[in-house]
């Protein structure tokens, strides 16, 4: 039986953490994530995980020490946000680039400046291409379930990549919910001991990491990076199909809500998809074929998936809580509308930048895109593909 | 969703009004409900004004926005009522519950002719005689419960004992104010 309670995200994920009970935690305070050390740290001082909790006085440190740890043979995880991420910026591609299996909970926050504490998507967007793997979560619950999942992922043989747990700072991070926990023993015996073939402590093998590596060989350790993450793609399926078996909660690359005969759809990620299934829901009683495709696994990139899901509708419209500022339009957009076009599928979209700095996403704003959708099926055009709801028009 | 309760919390930084729809959000779990529990952030600091939420339900709540049309709306200190639209989208069906002195008259043209129900209590006075000193919150939130009818009086002095037996741990004699403070708030709150 699982355990019901009430829990914030942020208590979520140190309760997780907990549970899975790595070898060293390291991590430096910044909102919104501060938190999940603060509690960690309380699990250390009385004695309930064995961890080697590392108070570094920065997150590059934080990093750097995960770095040292993994590749020591230790499990390594850590938790930041926003300019946190920033800082660790330099490490992050070395991380994945020593294909050490680190696990982050990232606390999403933009990116100063100006400086702004509250939610969107830029800290993520900003180390998309580093080689990390990227899940999304939408609520409480998920930020705890993809914790759990993240290093059977990470630490498989065919992948070893780092993965980061991404959850809305704040809107999700600090408000309590419901939330189904999963006993101690079943976490433990679920995500297993860490046994790492190659390590820096294992005297029987001497190693070297992270040596120089020029013209002779950087190319190809970079396509095996690219390699492992194309990999990580059944990974993610397989650890998914082993976690509905412990849970009964089904997971995958992304989830499609009420997708399967609608004409419009949505495509968003964490906390705002929740408040889009409301929308969904309400506009499906008026007779609107109304759908969702929720993202939650945003690297590896499911291009194939995703083209087939999308290809039946009319309109969609990709929400992106962080301006990519290239006059072209935010990340998620150009990756699913590119993954449309290689896939040959023909489906008018839109994209909407929204949210950003904490910006509230009312139900009003997200029935707002569907009434604009409803009217590009209408009118057979789209005017300006690069848009935004919710910004001051003043 | 019908059976969906969204409540809306003014007060001032300081007098735990997130803490009192943390203790709601608590209440209302243990009874077996959906709850969420959040306050919005802004920058936070004593005396200055803030607002918290609250939704409970009886099937799961995927909606994570702030609350625009709450049920009830309660208000912690009633110097807010000068400043802030505390009515602001308050469904007609529901209720305003203010921690107020002041009379019906001076009330109703501070709240833009709200239709609705209209509720007061004096927090102040019960929290000092029960308490000694001025937690506002604790008499509100038994307030917010009899009015809205999400629990019975029993399940929240029940639940809540429970609560402040675990949260004043170390100082237990404040346990026996705290369970006094509601059950004067649960007879005392008046509709005017």
């Amino acid at each position: 039986m699982s355990i019901r309670e009430r829990l914030s995200g942020n208590e979520a994920v140190a309760i997780a953490m907990k549970q899975i009970n790595p070898d060293v935690v390291a991590a430096f305070p910044i909102t919104p994530s501060t938190e999940i050390p603060q509690y960690f740290s309380t699990f250390v001082s009385n004695g309930t995980v064995d961890t080697e909790f590392v108070a570094v006085e920065s997150e590059h440190s934080a990093m750097t020490a995960c770095i040292g740890a993994e590749a020591a043979g230790g499990r390594a995880m850590t938790a930041t946000s926003a300019n946190g991420l920033s800082l660790m910026w330099e490490m992050i591609y070395i991380a994945s680039s020593l294909r050490l299996p680190i696990v982050m909970s990232l606390v999403n926050r933009a990116v100063s400046g100006p400086l702004n504490i509250h939610n969107d998507h830029s800290d993520a967007m900003g180390v998309r291409d580093a080689g990390w793997i990227m899940l999304f979560s939408e609520s409480n619950q998920e930020a705890y379930d993809n914790m759990l999942m993240a290093h059977k992922i990470a630490e498989h043989k065919d992948v070893l990549l780092p993965l980061m747990v991404c959850q809305d700072g704040f809107i999700t991070s600090h408000s309590i919910e419901n939330i189904e926990l999963v006993e101690d023993e079943k976490v433990k015996a679920f995500v297993g001991e860490y046994k790492p073939e190659h390590y820096l402590l294992n005297k029987k093998e001497p190693i070297a990491v992270g040596p120089l590596d020029l013209q002779a060989y950087l190319f190809e350790h970079k396509f095996q990076q690219a390699e492992a993450m194309r990999k990580a793609k059944q990974v993610i399926l397989d650890v998914a199909k082993e976690f509905e078996e412990l849970t009964g909660r089904k997971y995958s690359f992304f989830e499609e809500y009420k997708l399967d005969d609608a004409e419009v759809a949505i495509v968003c990620m964490n906390s705002t998809a929740g408040t889009t299934k409301a929308v969904v829901d309400s506009l499906r009683a008026q007779g609107v074929k109304a759908g969702l495709l929720k993202v939650r696994v945003f690297r590896p990139f499911p291009t194939e998936e995703i083209a087939n899901a999308l290809s039946h509708l009319k309109a969609v419209a990709v929400l992106d809580k962080a301006d990519s500022l290239n006059a072209a339009g935010g990340a998620l957009f150009e990756d699913v509308t590119s993954a449309m076009y290689v896939s040959g599928k023909q489906v008018p979209m839109v994209n909407y930048v929204y949210g950003i700095g904490g910006r509230d996403t009312k139900t009003d704003d997200i029935e707002g895109v569907y009434k604009d959708l409803l009217e590009i099926v209408k009118s057979g055009k789209i005017d300006n593909p690069y848009r935004y709801f919710g910004l001051r028009e003043e | 969703m019908d059976n969906l309760i969204e409540i809306r919390w003014h007060g001032r930084g300081g007098q735990g009004a997130k803490t009192a729809s943390l203790l709601l959000a608590d209440a209302a779990f243990n009874t077996g409900k959906y709850i969420q529990g959040f306050p919005e952030y802004g920058p936070e600091r004593m005396g200055a004004p803030i607002t918290a939420y609250n939704r409970i339900s009886n099937s799961p709540i995927t909606i994570h926005s702030n609350i625009y049309e709450p049920d009830y709306v309660v208000v912690v200190d009633d110097s807010l009522l000068e400043s802030v639209d505390v009515t602001s989208g308050l469904k007609s069906t529901g209720a305003i519950i203010i921690n107020t002195t002041k009379d019906a008259e001076y009330l109703k043209s501070k709240l833009n002719s709200y239709s609705g129900s209209i509720y007061t209590l004096d927090a102040r006075k019960i929290s000092e005689e029960a308490l000694g000193r001025y937690f506002p919150n604790t008499p509100m939130l038994a307030a917010i419960v009899k009015v809205s009818g999400i629990m019975t009086d029993e399940e929240l002095l029940n639940d809540m004992k429970g609560s402040f037996k675990h949260k004043f741990a170390k100082k237990p004699e404040v346990i026996e104010g705290n369970m006094k403070a509601l059950e004067l708030a649960l007879q005392q709150v008046k509709k005017i």
